[in-house]
């Protein structure tokens, strides 16, 4: 810890930047400024808060290990079980507005739109390590527990790819409205590049030259 | 949030548009000053600089309207994908507010007998201007319902002649990076192209649009002159056209060369047809909060289906 009073500070920070886009969202439709489409407004915005935090919880580790920087690693949990309060408002919006519950609409498109199945694995997979984040399962599965969590490296790719694919264009032919998917892919992939040990000890070495 | 609640039925294509719905709207924009009479609306007009639409004329088309609720002007000119602006439908508007529709031409050529450009002024004066109330459905799944105010296609078409080698007519958007500014964006083949069949292009429901609401359009709907084809989805509609063309093959198109696999030519609203993206089944109508069943042909097969008599519609999507 650089300074002690900063703990308590970056706490709030944290808190009050999580519950940022629910508040602008809840504040957006009382005042009537949402889009001319509110609910798919709704919708994607609770969708690129998921997905924010979802990569602001996968650079908690990098910075902790490469900078030696102790605070994100403290937050981790906190902030992938804000992301998953986000994929939950996300989906609660698509089920309970966006398709009003019609369950034979919902099932077709779930079945034929590869974005919507990619999509419902993300939070599937995202649930149960949501579920399992507290000290009781931690202790309770073992070494289980870092294996099962491990999973978020794949989820993180398939949250981006289901971003991709919910935009017009082609992320792999780098064409149409890709720019904003593209960026999310890019600094997910680095922040799983930086897990693999030649990558992170090379940027290490690079880090502490740097600060001689 | 603004929601208005959706009609719990589907809705039939011959059902009558009930007048009232936008005979009000219509009263009070005649009241206000700003709907039919020429002099007054170009004293209002804030550009000052196009000829108005004129008095609207009731065309046959205007009974074949479903009894949906008419968009409001608001609604229509700030939600719009228009590319050429920002993919953002909100910021279109903002960005597209000191676009120059004046002057305008419209260059007409290829495989026909007299080709020729127009100015605007011989577009908006080459028939009368009626008034469509015609659904939107947009690939997006979402839809409107637009007054617009314009003229049969043909019209223009048969000004010049086409050839009969002539199979296919092709639409090109202005292309001007600087006063369009997405269209800086090389992930984009610009400029935007569109197309139709010659018959699709012929057929009395296929207008090219100046106004909606009694009013010129405004940059973000397309202005100075766009193509409403009410049975496709929305990005076949092209938009602030500089160029038509006949031509003897299929031309290409902007989104069918994009994604081949999402957008076809023909691109006909067809609940049948899947879309990897989007719910092609149903609909979200702007303004309501349900969704509704999309209708074959967006509720025109009736007046279009014989178009396509024979054809695969699953094949040629």
């Amino acid at each position: 810890m650089r300074n002690p009073g900063s703990n308590s500070l970056s706490r709030i920070l944290i808190h009050l930047g999580a519950w940022l886009p629910l508040l602008r969202t809840l504040l957006d439709s009382l005042t009537n400024n949402l889009s001319i489409n509110p609910i798919q407004d709704i919708e994607q915005r609770f969708g690129r808060a998921a997905i924010t935090l979802l990569v602001i919880t996968l650079a908690c580790t990098p910075l902790n290990t490469v900078l030696h920087w102790q605070l994100p690693r403290k937050y981790r949990r906190t902030l992938g079980l804000y992301a998953y309060l986000y994929a939950v408002l996300h989906v609660t919006v698509f089920v309970f507005l966006d398709y009003a519950l019609d369950i034979s609409l919902m099932l077709q498109d779930v079945g034929t739109k590869r974005y919507v199945i990619v999509g419902a694995i993300v939070f599937i997979l995202l649930s149960t390590l949501a579920l399992t984040s507290f000290d009781y399962w931690k202790k309770r599965l073992g070494k289980n527990w870092k294996r099962l969590h491990r999973w978020i490296y794949l989820i993180s790719p398939l949250a981006v790819l289901h971003f991709a694919w919910a935009r017009k264009g082609n992320l792999f032919q780098l064409q149409g409205d890709i720019l904003l998917p593209l960026a999310y892919a890019v600094v997910v992939a680095l922040l799983l590049a930086l897990r693999v040990p030649k990558v992170r000890s090379a940027i290490q070495s690079q880090y502490y030259k740097m600060r001689a | 949030m603004k929601i208005r609640k959706a009609y719990s039925s589907a809705i039939h294509p011959s059902e009558i548009t009930p007048k009232h719905v936008y005979l009000s709207r219509r009263d009070f924009l005649k009241a206000m000053g700003v709907f039919g009479t020429g002099a007054v609306l170009a004293a209002c007009s804030p550009r000052g600089a196009y000829l108005p639409p004129q008095e609207a004329v009731n065309s046959p088309m205007g009974d074949e309207t479903p009894t949906d609720e008419v968009n409001t002007l608001e609604e229509i000119t700030h939600y719009n994908n228009f590319y050429e602006f920002t993919t953002d439908k909100q910021q279109v508007a903002t960005l597209a507010k000191d676009f120059k529709t004046w002057p305008w031409e419209v260059e007409v050529y290829g495989l026909c007998h007299q080709p020729r450009t127009f100015g605007l002024e011989d577009l908006l004066k080459m028939a009368p201007q009626e008034e469509r109330i015609y659904r939107l459905r947009c690939v997006e799944a979402w839809s409107m319902v637009i007054p617009w105010n314009g003229f049969p296609l043909s019209t223009l078409l048969e000004k010049v002649e086409p050839l009969s080698s002539a199979k296919f007519v092709r639409f090109e958007t202005l292309y001007d990076p600087e006063s369009m500014p997405g269209q800086k964006n090389r992930l984009y083949p610009w400029p935007y192209q569109e197309g139709l069949r010659l018959d699709e292009a012929m057929h009395p429901l296929t207008i090219l649009a100046t106004g909606i609401y009694g009013e010129a359009l405004t940059p973000q709907n397309g202005a100075p002159i766009r193509l409403v084809v009410p049975w496709k989805y929305g990005f076949k509609s092209i938009k602030t056209i500089v160029k038509i063309e006949l031509v003897d093959e299929q031309p290409a198109t902007l989104w069918s060369t994009i994604a081949p696999h999402e957008y076809g030519f023909y691109a006909n609203v067809n609940p049948k047809v899947n879309h990897p993206r989007w719910s092609q089944a149903s609909e979200r109508r702007i303004g309501e909060s349900g969704r509704r069943r999309t209708l074959m042909f967006n509720g025109y097969a009736e007046e279009v289906a014989h178009l396509y008599a024979g054809m695969d519609l699953a094949k040629y999507y």
